[in-house]
């Protein structure tokens, strides 16, 4: 083996290809994006230099810091809710459900995993359906005596049923995720805790959460870069409305460049997201550095 | 194994797929589409791209294929896709920059976009074309100049729709509560005020949709500030932001405030809101004339086609513009690639202009730029004929609010309208959020 890599043919070839194919699927278009940043127009007028005019505009643009905020609101919320109810679900799987009902019970949960985001927009479009019909969840508001929300229509209820919706269909994964990481805990550790005394909030604090922290921490970034690009589930539930409130940086990037035929100025935004990618990839391999030496 | 192997085995394994899904990639672009044809050559089919709520020119393409135009079809089948209107510029763009416009496709809703596609020698001249076709006389006049209007002074799109907008309203509900035709704003105040009180939805407007409600913004202000207000914006001689124009947003903000409009409205779909109307629950409908089409459906309108009245927006006390002025435009027009403009082509397009007018109006109730005889107007339901003589007197068009904007200042109208009849943004909030579109340009 050691011969092997000793040769630099043999490095050639072996990386070459890889090397090759992200040179020119990851590489080139970044760098042909940012070319893109310092000129205005699109392919049907031309293009035209526009010196540093695009980033001047990033900055005084009200709706980058909207769509920002939006974006960094819903990581967050999503990142933890994703976490700390998957982490919940798999300790329930392990230490409450019967082998077979925690079987049944994971399949069940997993399920919205696998239904594409587009199905699960239209659901969920109907179950919280103001207009012109009440959906259930209306339904239900006004047969208590409360009156019919319109869900959707308004800035803070449409954020919640995002997010309602995209941990419903995303919370799955990291119960099983973590569930496999719990089962990596030795049952003699355990057992010999019980043995000790430990019951169950000292046994999950001194015990579980310890030993869990390493997949908590792999949920936490595999979350974090799954929530950050959030695109396709809000654009088929509010499509970035009411007005432009649940707009994620990624669709704001889109629409410019393809609806509003703004190339220069959608890939500045591009410019801009790209750099968030860098900090949390950045992140991600500190917190990897450090959960190998654990 | 330890868990740090597997990751690392695990990291491996996403790599792996990576490259593999990217070599996958790779070899789908290397086999995408063959070069374009070369100028005014006929493509293979007669492909239409269209946006999917279209319901009217669809089916008679169709009809046409398989009656009149068999003959063309034969020679150049025709074959109709449809995506959502919203998506359809960034379509458009895309196919452009890929040299790969379809024969026929829409544009979208935004004129500037299509006069960018006009400029850059993407679309047919017809005013040459048709001339040459020997059918320029089977088009209205009154068409082509409002084509001309929208488009950057050309000929540039078919008027597969012509249409006057104004307030459908029920007839019935209107007798049964002694309330006349309002003809100010005031009196259209005092008949929703009225309705209201007894329970029903004075007027019925898609807030989803969100240009249903900017069509009464634009109304008021051409009433209150002329019909050239937006043409000056458009201009620079005005801004949004000015007392007059802010003025106009307050008066539609009030209207959702009095509870005039539909509850919930920012979630109402464009069929939910005509239904109000047409199952009777909303007394008035503010929307164009391509609604003829549902409303002289009886399996649709359930009120009944003789309870359907159409007027124009009421004017307002002391504003400049008039009653008489109604907004008109071609739809969301659709028109023909000039590289893609060979003899099949123009053989389609022949066939379409000479027999599309009285299809389109006599299958779907939907009235066309081009032109139809006088006998087949006589057989038409008697609104439809009313509409028509509205359009053929009316002496001075207007267009409508987003007619003149930039694509972004057009989106976040339309998006951000329903925050205004809601309350959730003051009206000096949306008329600055629409003018720092503009002024960016």
């Amino acid at each position: 083996m050691k011969s092997v890599l000793g040769d630099r043919r043999a490095i050639a070839i072996l990386l070459g290809p890889a090397l090759a194919v992200y040179t020119l699927v990851m590489v080139v278009p970044v760098f042909w994006s940012f070319g893109y940043t310092f000129v205005k127009g699109n392919p049907l007028e031309g293009f035209r230099f526009a010196g540093i005019d695009n980033f001047v505009r990033l900055f005084s643009d009200p709706d980058i810091g909207a769509a920002l905020g939006f974006t960094i609101k819903y990581a967050l919320i999503m990142t933890i809710g994703q976490v700390a109810v998957g982490y919940a679900l798999s300790l329930f799987y392990i230490f409450v459900l019967r082998r077979f009902t925690s079987a049944l019970i994971r399949t069940l949960v997993f399920f919205p995993v696998v239904v594409p985001t587009v199905a699960i927009a239209l659901l969920y479009q109907k179950i919280f359906q103001s207009a012109p019909r009440d959906g259930i969840v209306n339904e239900l508001l006004v047969n208590v005596g409360l009156g019919s929300v319109d869900w959707l229509g308004q800035s803070d209820t449409a954020f919640i049923v995002i997010i309602i919706m995209d941990l419903w269909r995303s919370v799955g994964f990291y119960a099983v995720l973590l569930f496999a990481g719990l089962l990596d805990i030795p049952d003699d550790i355990i057992e010999s805790a019980r043995i000790d005394g430990a019951r169950h909030w000292s046994l999950f604090r001194h015990i579980i959460l310890p030993l869990s922290l390493p997949i908590l921490l792999a949920a936490t970034i595999f979350s974090i870069n799954g929530t950050i690009k959030v695109f396709d589930s809000v654009l088929a539930l509010t499509g970035g409305g009411p007005g432009n409130s649940t707009t994620p940086l990624t669709m704001y990037m889109w629409r410019t460049a393809f609806a509003f035929s703004d190339y220069g100025y959608g890939s500045t935004i591009a410019l801009l997201l790209t750099i968030m990618c860098f900090l949390v990839t950045l992140f991600i391999f500190r917190s990897a550095r450090r959960d190998n030496t654990v | 194994m330890t868990t740090a192997r597997q990751r690392r085995l695990g990291r491996r394994s996403l790599a792996l797929a990576a490259t593999a899904t990217s070599a996958l990639l790779l070899a789908a672009c290397a086999a995408g589409p063959t070069e374009p044809p070369a100028e005014g050559t006929d493509p293979e089919k007669l492909e239409y791209l269209v946006n999917v709520e279209n319901g009217n020119i669809p089916p008679v393409l169709e009809d046409m294929s398989t009656g009149v135009c068999s003959a063309e079809n034969e020679d150049l089948p025709l074959e109709i896709n449809s995506i959502p209107q919203a998506d359809l510029d960034g379509q458009i763009q895309l196919l452009v920059g890929q040299d790969a416009l379809p024969a026929m496709f829409a544009a979208g809703g935004t004129p500037a976009e299509g006069a960018k596609l006009w400029n850059a020698g993407k679309l047919v001249d017809f005013d040459e074309a048709l001339d040459e076709l020997g059918v320029l006389d089977q088009i209205e006049p009154a068409a082509i100049s409002t084509i001309k209007q929208l488009y950057g002074g050309a000929f540039s799109f078919l008027p597969f729709q012509y249409n006057i907008e104004g307030i459908f309203y029920n007839k019935a509900l209107f007798a049964e509560y002694g309330i006349e035709e309002p003809q100010t704003w005031d009196e259209l105040l005092a008949a929703s005020a009225t309705f209201k009180e007894n329970g029903i939805i004075p007027l019925t407007a898609s807030g989803e949709q969100g240009w249903p409600i900017t069509r009464l913004l634009s109304g008021y202000i051409f009433r209150s500030l002329g019909p050239d207000a937006l043409q000056k914006v458009a201009d620079g001689e005005a801004k949004l932001t000015d007392e007059g124009y802010v003025e106009a947003a307050q008066a539609i903000a009030d209207l959702g405030a009095s509870g005039y409009l539909n509850d919930n409205i920012a979630s109402l779909d464009y069929d939910g809101a005509q239904n109000e109307f047409l199952n009777g629950n909303a007394a008035m409908f503010y929307m164009g004339t391509w609604a003829l089409t549902a409303v002289n459906n009886p399996e649709a309108n359930k009120i009944g086609v003789e309870n359907v009245g159409f007027m124009p927006f009421p004017g307002v006390e002391g504003g400049a513009g008039d009653i008489s002025q109604y907004p008109s435009n071609v739809g969301l027009p659709s028109t023909f690639g000039s590289a893609t403009f060979g003899p099949k082509v123009q053989a389609w397009t022949k066939c379409i202009t000479e027999n599309f007018g009285e299809m389109s109006l006599v299958d779907q109730n939907t009235i066309s730029g081009f032109k139809v005889s006088d006998e087949v107007w006589a057989e038409q339901p008697q609104l439809t004929q009313d509409v028509h003589e509205r359009i053929a007197s009316s002496t001075q068009s207007v267009l409508w609010f987003e007619a003149l904007f930039n694509a972004k200042a057009g989106q976040d109208s339309s998006k951000n309208v329903p925050l205004l009849v809601t309350g959730q943004m003051s009206p000096e909030e949306f008329m600055q959020l629409l003018q720092t579109d503009l002024d960016a340009g």
